[in-house]
């Protein structure tokens, strides 16, 4: 019995768009999955797919051996028979049951005691859905789905029912509840910081084709091709360890390269210096590039730098340095004009501390 | 004096009449808001059908469908010994089929209402189609099978072409409040007819009071999607 997800599926939906979707997930390596893909490209389609609710045109899904789906010979199990449970973006609770009735729910006769307790909703057990916040909902319909024991959780972009301060608060609550379900997950999502946060493998999805497959970091490190880069949005994601906190800002060991950023939130404890590993996220449009080494600015990180490459797409400029670690910084194909950047220089990069993105 | 031994007949057809369509009509309810079948349309007219024929053409056409010639009325007959015109079987079965879409339209509309994603949500959460009807879906139109039960309880209190087509006019057979009051009134017994009138107009009232006061609390009470 493989310990993986296969799917190999085709649908076209009545719009037209059609999805062809090659796919396979190391369960055993990966607790948490990632679709990962800008909006329209398919994901919820292969995530209805895989639950149930839709029907491919042709292919086959297989999960841990047992046969989901397979056109040529005729199987399509139903949602209650793949146990694949679901999460809605906007979490789908049953609007006239108390919230123990929810969670409940789906549980099998005999575990109904307890759950409310096991998964710390005891105080909200008389509520109604609408009587609780975003947040909330969110963790009772993760209760709800992991008490109905699923083989497989399916998360529909979790995080995006809520606001951006409940978001950041809920997405390593929420990494630590799938890992804690025990449960292989797969989260669709378009976001980025949520990609890193949450997943420990990650397929890009592409005007309905699977571009690449693999651990995150590899893939916004290694983007395949082009348009996996332009989705994963040529970020700089860099390994790095927090230093110091004062004041405020927290100073970031990147490479030999120190970095300042903002202390956003208490999420990230600091002990001695170098033991917290962290990754830094910073949009190749956050980086500014100048000729000589800025003076009396009000940026923060001001580094030096090689430049590797230089590649004008349109208006926009995208410039490979390497200040020790590389960075990717996008600026005007006029500035890099009137610049005159190329490969082998030497240039200074500028990072805002609010541009400097902090995820474990 | 009332013709009460007609009004507890009306009301005893009443409600056995929306008894069946409850057994009937939900499941068609169900068919007829969820199947994704293209000619839907069609059965979807068939039911609609009784709201603008003319009483006495589905009459006649009952009349004919279970007289002791045909395929249903022969069945009947074998069955029962009995027959099914100008009897009180025969008129429940006319007023089931004159009454279907006053129950299963409004049910299939709250059906249809309800959103899909809990449906889908509980089939994922392994609950089969029957137990997700009876604990989603059934529960969140609540108030649309009210409705659907009020509409065609009311609906056969005062019917009354169909009546007199399938059932003829027979004291606590098939004579109902409506031919009632139309023999009073022949009778120039204005005094009785007004009387059986208004106790009918009285009745209609409140039904139709109850089914919206019925939906204003499902509104204050569920005002999601």
């Amino acid at each position: 019995m493989a310990n993986e997800l296969i799917c190999r599926c085709r649908k076209r939906l009545a719009s037209g768009f059609e999805l062809d979707a090659d796919l396979r997930v190391p369960l055993g390596e990966s607790p948490v999955t990632v679709l990962f893909g800008p909006s329209g490209a398919g994901k919820t389609t292969l995530l209805r797919l895989l639950a149930g609710l839709d029907r491919a045109d042709s292919g086959e899904i297989r999960f841990r051996g047992e046969t989901w789906y397979d056109s040529a010979r005729g199987i399509h199990q139903a949602p209650q028979q793949r146990r694949a449970g679901f999460l809605f973006q906007d979490f789908a609770l049953f609007p006239h049951l108390t919230v123990a009735r929810n969670v409940e729910y789906g549980a099998p006769r005999g575990k109904r005691k307890g759950l409310l307790e096991a998964f710390g909703l005891a105080a909200l057990a008389a509520r109604f859905p609408r009587e609780i916040s975003g947040g909330q909902q969110q963790r009772v319909a993760l209760a709800r789905a992991l008490a109905a024991e699923p083989a497989l959780l399916l998360l529909d972009e979790p995080l995006s029912a809520l606001d951006a301060a409940a978001r950041a608060r809920t997405r390593h609550e929420l990494r630590r509840a799938l890992l804690d379900g025990g449960v292989p997950a797969i989260v669709v999502t378009h976001d980025r910081t949520e990609a890193v946060a949450l997943g420990d493998w990650m397929a890009v999805l592409a005007d309905g084709r699977i571009r690449q497959a693999g651990p995150v970091r590899e893939v916004f490190r290694h983007p395949a091709d082009a348009q996996v880069a332009e989705s994963v949005g040529v970020e700089n994601v860099l390994p790095a360890s927090i230093v110091a906190r004062e004041g405020g800002l927290l100073t970031l060991q990147i490479g030999p390269a120190r970095l300042e950023c903002v202390d956003a939130k208490d999420a990230f404890q600091t002990g001695g210096a170098g033991d917290c590993p962290v990754w830094a996220c910073i949009r190749a449009e956050d980086v500014a590039l100048a000729r000589e080494r800025p003076r009396d600015s009000s940026v923060r990180n001001r580094l030096a730098g090689r430049v590797q490459s230089v590649l004008v797409e349109g208006p926009l400029a995208r410039v490979e340095l390497d200040c020790g670690f590389p960075l990717v910084a996008c600026v005007t194909a006029l500035s890099a004009g009137e610049m005159g950047l190329k490969a082998g220089e030497t240039v200074y990069a500028a990072v805002k501390a609010t541009a400097v993105h902090l995820t474990e | 004096m009332m013709d009460w031994r007609a009004i507890w007949l009306s009301a005893r057809l009443a409600a056995s009449t929306t008894a069946i369509l409850l057994v009937v009509g939900m499941p068609l309810a169900y068919w007829l808001a969820f199947s994704p079948r293209r000619w839907k349309f069609l059965a979807q007219a068939a039911v609609a059908l009784p709201l603008v024929l003319p009483p006495t053409v589905l009459g006649f056409y009952i009349l004919l469908a279970i007289g002791p010639r045909s395929p249903v009325g022969a069945l009947y007959a074998r069955l029962t010994g009995g027959m099914l015109p100008f009897s009180f079987q025969g008129l429940l079965l006319a007023s089931v089929l004159y009454s279907l879409p006053f129950t299963v339209q409004p049910i299939a509309a709250a059906f249809a209402a309800v959103d899909r994603k809990l449906v889908e949500a509980s089939w994922c959460l392994g609950v089969s189609r029957m137990a997700t009807f009876r604990r989603v879906i059934a529960p969140l139109a609540r108030p649309g099978i009210a409705t659907g039960a009020v509409l065609s309880f009311a609906h056969t209190m005062g019917e009354f072409g169909v009546v007199l087509m399938v059932g003829g006019n027979i004291p606590g057979v098939t004579r109902t409040v409506s031919i009632s009051i139309y023999d009073q009134a022949q009778a120039l017994n204005y005094a009785a007819a007004g009387r059986t009138s208004l106790f009918l107009l009285a009745i209609s009232f409140t039904a139709l009071a109850l089914t919206y006061a019925l939906q204003r609390r499902f509104w204050s009470l569920w005002p999601t999607s």
